[in-house]
């Protein structure tokens, strides 16, 4: 299922949630809309399941207008933060909601649904808790079963609002391993929020990038990081050292920091540089080294300049042995954006 | 966590022994004096004479007339505002839409109302000189002065319990389970029946017993539209008050004992729900 959004608007009172927002979603793609809480996101996600009908813009799915259709009409299958599956209900009976619902030679008959129930179970690697409620379940099973209910209806797209908010850190790790393993045995285009960068880079197959209501980039999550096409996103994804300063027949300067600028015009710039492309070079700008920390293989360095302005550096642990005292570093790369 | 090893272990927020039990004794006192020793006063009264005339005075026909009116109109009463507050707790917990807040408002209106103003507000719209008196005679219709004014009055005045039971509820809860419902192709009824009924059933279980109680023993409201007709018109604490009026004191206790034994069937029938399911007032399925 391909999925067209084109200059969709939204607002909440006078607050803008979507500004003239336009993305392409490829047939069976696995999409992350990243960003900051209120950069509109969940409200894009939203306006896609038809649980939010846009101001102004379009909303395409292969090519039909679903602007205003409902999220039934539409086949979606979404997947809350907070799970919402029915309390009262087993698992099996919330899987099988989606189909329960229909009427009429729609409906699959009870063994096709129990059938079908026992699949998507299995799918999770949950198979043999159908008769369980969901207050006997961990929040990791808890979402695992969301996710199965939703794919229960065979959805053209599934869409999830930062599916894994509420887990600690190793259960999410496992949930999105699972999500990727689901996504490539049903091939179902997918969407899902994160304000959580290392979920959408290591999950994804492309990530787009709001920011107050506008898509800032969407790219493979290493086009993003490498190349990210605006200030936002340097500082957003990845980890780096942002300066403000000048840029003058191409180097920027901040203080002390100086550091390569091709193809910037000169004037008021901010410059970025990522804590593993500096190191020590003779040619570079003078730190005093403040700390070094050694996590596993790698080392970060604390240091600042004579200025007064503060570096993060990170080496491997063999090279942490050269950050003492007063040092020389360089960048090997850095993004530069005129202000 | 692990339980107090110590019977006596003591939090670090406890406050002293000493002011512990000296609030405590007040509010056990308090209750004492303005509950349960009128309470007990009641029993004491009607009980007299012996069980005998107590039986026998709520076994004469104007008393059983009585207690028949107090249980029809808590039968009609209660299921109205049940459905009601369903509704109205549904459209403000769910859904936005203008006038909100106007609507929240007039739900507590009954609260903030004198009973007597809300029965002479029926008798000004149904009586004999309302806006609907002489239509309502042309009709023969007799609302004021019967049983469809005592009906009116007292859902008027119970009107908020089950709406504010639920209001807070629903909203807690949000509206993501319905929103799953719906995405998943559930109409609305078909969400309200299955998805959002279910999960108050328990606040609303709650908010029934509290509307009820407050039905059988409405006063005020009812006993400015009743008319006081005996073997008529008269529910149980109308009754009551002729008797008493009438100095027979016996008879006027003995059907005022029956009152509070049915309120406190009804709180006693709210408490085992309580513990039956320790979280009624969150109102989850579990």
């Amino acid at each position: 299922m391909t999925i067209s959004i084109r200059s969709v608007e939204k607002k909440f009172g006078r607050y803008p949630a979507l500004n003239h927002v336009d993305l392409e979603i490829a047939d069976g793609e696995l999409v992350a809309l990243l960003g900051p809480s209120g950069s509109g996101k969940t409200t894009l996600l939203r306006t896609i399941a038809g649980l939010e009908f846009p101001d102004a813009g379009q909303v395409l799915f292969e090519g039909q207008d679903v602007t205003f259709a409902s999220a039934a009409a539409r086949r979606v299958g979404f997947v809350f933060q907070q799970y919402a599956l029915f309390k009262h209900m087993t698992v099996a009976r919330n899987i099988a909601f989606g189909l329960d619902v229909r009427k009429g030679k729609d409906k699959p008959p009870k063994a096709e649904i129990a059938r079908r129930v026992d699949e998507l179970l299995k799918l999770v690697e949950l198979d043999g808790l159908g008769k369980r409620y969901p207050s006997q379940l961990s929040g990791g099973q808890r979402q695992r079963v969301a996710l199965s209910r939703a794919l229960a209806v065979q959805p053209s797209v599934l869409l999830l609002d930062e599916p894994f908010g509420a887990l600690d850190a190793t259960v999410r790790k496992s949930l999105r391993k699972e999500l990727r393993r689901v996504h490539d045995a049903t091939g179902v285009t997918t969407i899902f929020v994160t304000h959580d960068q290392e979920e959408a880079l290591g999950l994804a197959d492309r990530v787009a990038i709001l920011n107050a209501g506008r898509i800032e980039q969407i790219g493979t999550p290493d086009e993003v990081h490498d190349n990210p096409a605006t200030p936002f996103v340097c500082g957003f994804v990845g980890e780096a050292n942002r300066f403000e300063g000048t840029v003058s027949g191409g180097r920027f300067t901040s203080g002390a920091v100086s550091f390569d600028a091709n193809g910037v015009k000169d004037g008021a710039a901010v410059g970025f540089v990522r804590p593993h492309d500096l190191a020590p070079d003779d040619g570079g700008f003078e730190v005093r080294v403040d700390r070094v920390h050694v996590q596993g293989a790698l080392a970060s360095v604390s240091a600042s300049t004579a200025d007064g302005r503060h570096v993060e550096i990170t080496a491997s642990r063999a090279e942490a042995a050269r950050f003492t005292g007063t040092i020389k570093l360089a960048a090997r790369k850095s993004h530069v954006y005129p202000a | 966590m692990t339980a107090p090893t110590r019977a006596h272990a003591r939090r670090p927020t406890d406050d002293p022994l000493w002011a512990k039990a000296l609030v405590i004794g007040l509010v056990l006192a308090f209750l004492g004096l303005v509950l349960i020793l009128p309470l007990a006063a009641v029993f004491a009264e009607a009980l007299r004479k012996g069980l005998g005339p107590a039986v026998a005075a709520i076994s004469t026909p104007d008393a059983w007339a009585a207690i028949k009116l107090t249980l029809i109109t808590a039968a009609i009463a209660v299921p109205f505002n049940a459905l009601f507050g369903l509704c109205a707790a549904w459209a403000i917990a769910k859904h936005d839409f203008p006038g909100k807040p106007l609507l929240i408002t007039l739900i507590d209106l009954p609260f903030s109302v004198s009973p007597v103003v809300a029965g002479l507000i029926y008798v000004l719209v149904f009586g004999l000189q309302g806006w609907f008196g002489e239509r309502l005679i042309d009709h023969d219709i007799k609302i004021i002065f019967a049983i469809p004014g005592i009906v009116l009055a007292t859902i008027f005045v119970t009107f908020p319990f089950i709406a504010r039971e639920l209001i807070p509820l629903m909203q807690e809860q949000g509206v993501s389970e319905e929103e799953a419902a719906v995405s998943m192709g559930a109409s609305g009824l078909y969400t309200f029946w299955r998805v959002t009924a279910p999960n108050v059933r328990w606040g609303l279980l709650y908010g029934v017993l509290l509307c009820n109680a407050r039905a059988m023993g409405e006063f005020g409201a009812v006993s400015v539209v009743s008319g006081h007709i005996r073997g008529l018109t008269n529910t149980m604490p109308l009754h009551v008050e002729i008797l008493y009026n009438e100095y027979d004191f016996v008879s006027a206790f003995a059907v005022a004992a029956l009152l509070c034994l049915l309120a406190i069937v009804t709180l006693v029938l709210k408490s085992v729900l309580e513990i039956a399911q320790p979280d009624v007032k969150r109102g989850g399925g579990h």
